[in-house]
């Protein structure tokens, strides 16, 4: 039973889960792209191109500016982001898999930092949590969706921590439940907040240009 | 047929010594991980017991359990199994063929009825009234379900009888299953492995003989003194596991260093097998020290697990096709989507009510 399930989430389920994952996000990406912006006939006083490009960049970096929101918010946020991103790019399970799906490779990192970047990612992600109930303004903006995202994104990142140390369960059942964790999250992020893993840079891009456009420097 | 004598007697009979056969007890219980006391307790017991009657019945396989079983280097364990049982019917190794050795099986079933033990190798082919495979012009299904019923216990030895192995494998054209499939009134014990190893066999054995039952079983029914840890939990390379130091190919220097074959297809995170401590070949190595990853051999469906060599975290599945497939028709849609709001968009551009001056020179 624990073989055959393990095999349907790294076979059929895998196929679903990828499928619409990736039918949700193409449709959706291109359908913002595709409302496009009117053209402004105003005489640009800079480019979009680096206006745009320069805000995708800059953006993804912790600055005076942004923490004006809270710096609470952005320096969690900033950390679960990041340790997500390491261990989801270099730890070499998720090497393997990007290489058997797409036929890219690239180095690891040793598992020490991957353990870190897991862990702080973990506390980060309970903290933000934390902060939303305690928070008045917070707790009011937030709705059914960003406690799904959050569960969609942090049951991942806590079974993938508990297959490396296998805490709880056996090695197969871990890798199941990590693996079914990880489709569940591809199946429902096109449709929710959780499309802004791409959307974001969309926006950052219309935010850019449009400043950039005005000759506004960024 | 004469009534089968005791265990002690027959072994005397072969030569072999009271030291010989108190060692193999010392193993046997060191092996099922029973407590330091019971080795005298099998001795005692093991030397009483009337070498049981065995009907071994080989259906769809290759014959690899037999010669696993048989590739015993003696004086070993394995080779003393045969005489602690009475191997009244294995179409392989007797001597006797054709109606001499039906006639063998069919006496040993009506003498021994409902306290022989029945070995199975192989899966059971049902599909088109299995036809797949037959002995004297029976089925295999016909010959199973018939001698399952005078047996006191069935073992399925290797993974075709334990779980229908490679003709169950997909797409399974003979409609192969498993013992356990069939037979649902009987003890069964499931000895997997492509091949099981022979001395799991000998300890479940000894183990029936000396206390009358069968082993602790596992929730797929295998004795979980020998299937109760996984290969990785034992794993010799373990430490470069944990370490992430992996071998990329079977010769670089990771490989000739031991390092985690993982990355090479090793499934031994996820096999429940004795092969990393009771080893292979009168203990001379498993496949892991021989430098080839695990195939997770000992569990079930594992030839429609992927390539062996694809490491586990590979899908299973083609996903690069389907991914593809994935993208045109995102795109598809989109673009349909996109045309239906220009649609809209023009549609209400031109049902727009244009401000005239008069208009406003009205107000
Ligand atoms: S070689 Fe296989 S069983 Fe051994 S540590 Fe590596 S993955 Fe685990």
């Amino acid at each position: 039973m624990e073989q055959e399930l393990l095999l349907w989430v790294r076979g059929t389920g895998l196929q679903i889960a990828a499928a619409v994952f990736v039918i949700g996000m193409v449709y959706r990406m291109l359908h913002i792209l595709m409302l496009g912006r009117k053209k402004s006939l105003a005489a640009p006083r800079g480019s979009e191109w680096s206006g745009g490009l320069r805000t995708m960049w800059k953006r993804s970096f912790v600055t005076t500016k942004l923490s004006a929101r809270g710096n609470f918010t952005v320096v969690a946020g900033f950390i679960f982001h990041i340790g997500f991103f390491i261990t989801l790019f270099f730890l070499t399970q998720h090497i393997d898999l990007f290489r058997a799906v797409l036929g890219l490779h690239w180095p690891a990192m040793p598992r020490g930092v991957i353990d870190m970047a897991a862990v702080l990612s973990i506390a980060a992600m309970v903290a933000l949590l934390v902060h939303r109930f305690i928070d008045p303004v917070k707790r009011l903006l937030s709705d059914y969706q960003d406690y799904l995202s959050w569960i969609l994104s942090f049951l991942p990142l806590l079974t993938g921590f508990m297959l490396l140390r296998e805490i709880g369960f056996e090695y197969i059942t871990l890798l199941t439940m990590h693996i079914a964790s990880v489709e569940l999250l591809l199946v429902i992020a096109p449709f929710t907040k959780l499309a802004h893993m791409f959307s974001t840079f969309i926006a950052r891009w219309y935010n850019g240009a449009v400043n950039g456009f005005k000759g506004i420097e960024i | 047929m004469k009534e089968h004598e005791t265990l002690e007697q027959r072994l005397h009979e072969q030569g072999v010594s009271r030291r010989s056969f108190l060692k193999f007890c010392a193993a046997m219980a060191t092996m099922m991980a029973l407590p330091p006391g019971s080795a005298t307790a099998i001795a005692a017991a093991l030397a009483k017991v009337k070498r049981p009657s065995v009907i071994w019945l080989s259906f769809q396989e290759c014959t690899g359990c037999t010669e696993s079983l048989t590739r015993s280097h003696s004086p070993t364990l394995e080779s003393m199994i045969f005489d602690m049982v009475s191997l009244d019917y294995h179409h392989t190794l007797q001597a006797a063929s054709g109606f001499a050795a039906e006639q063998a099986r069919e006496d040993a079933m009506k003498e021994f009825n409902g306290k022989y033990l029945l070995l199975v190798d192989g899966s059971i082919p049902l599909k088109d009234g299995g036809v797949y495979s037959t002995i004297a012009g029976r089925t295999n299904l016909d010959l199973l379900e018939e001698a399952a019923k005078g047996a006191a216990a069935i073992v399925a030895v290797g993974s075709c009888a334990a779980f229908g192995g490679i003709p169950n494998a997909n797409p399974n054209p003979t409609g192969a299953v498993a013992v356990s499939d069939i037979i649902k009134d009987k003890p069964i014990i499931n000895i997997s492995g492509c091949p099981p190893i022979p001395a799991v066999i000998t300890g479940v054995l000894a183990h029936y003989l000396t206390f009358g039952a069968l082993p602790a079983l596992d929730n797929l029914g295998r004795p979980k003194a020998f299937y109760g840890e996984t290969i990785h939990d034992r794993c010799y390379r373990r430490p470069m596991y944990e370490q992430g130091k992996f071998a990329k190919t079977f010769d670089d220097e990771g490989a000739r260093n031991g390092w985690c074959l993982y990355e090479l297809g090793c499934k031994g995170p996820t096999t429940h097998n004795a092969c990393a401590t009771t080893k292979w070949n009168g203990g001379t190595g498993f496949p892991i020290e021989a430098g080839h990853g695990c195939i997770g051999c000992s569990e079930p469906k594992f030839w429609d697990a992927g390539s062996f060599y694809a490491p586990l975290p590979a899908p299973a599945a083609d996903v690069t096709t389907v991914a593809k497939a994935a993208v045109i028709a995102g795109a598809v849609a989109a673009v349909v989507a996109g045309a239906i709001d220009r649609g809209k968009k023009t549609k209400a551009q031109q049902s727009r009510e244009k401000l005239t001056v008069d208009d406003l020179k009205g107000e």
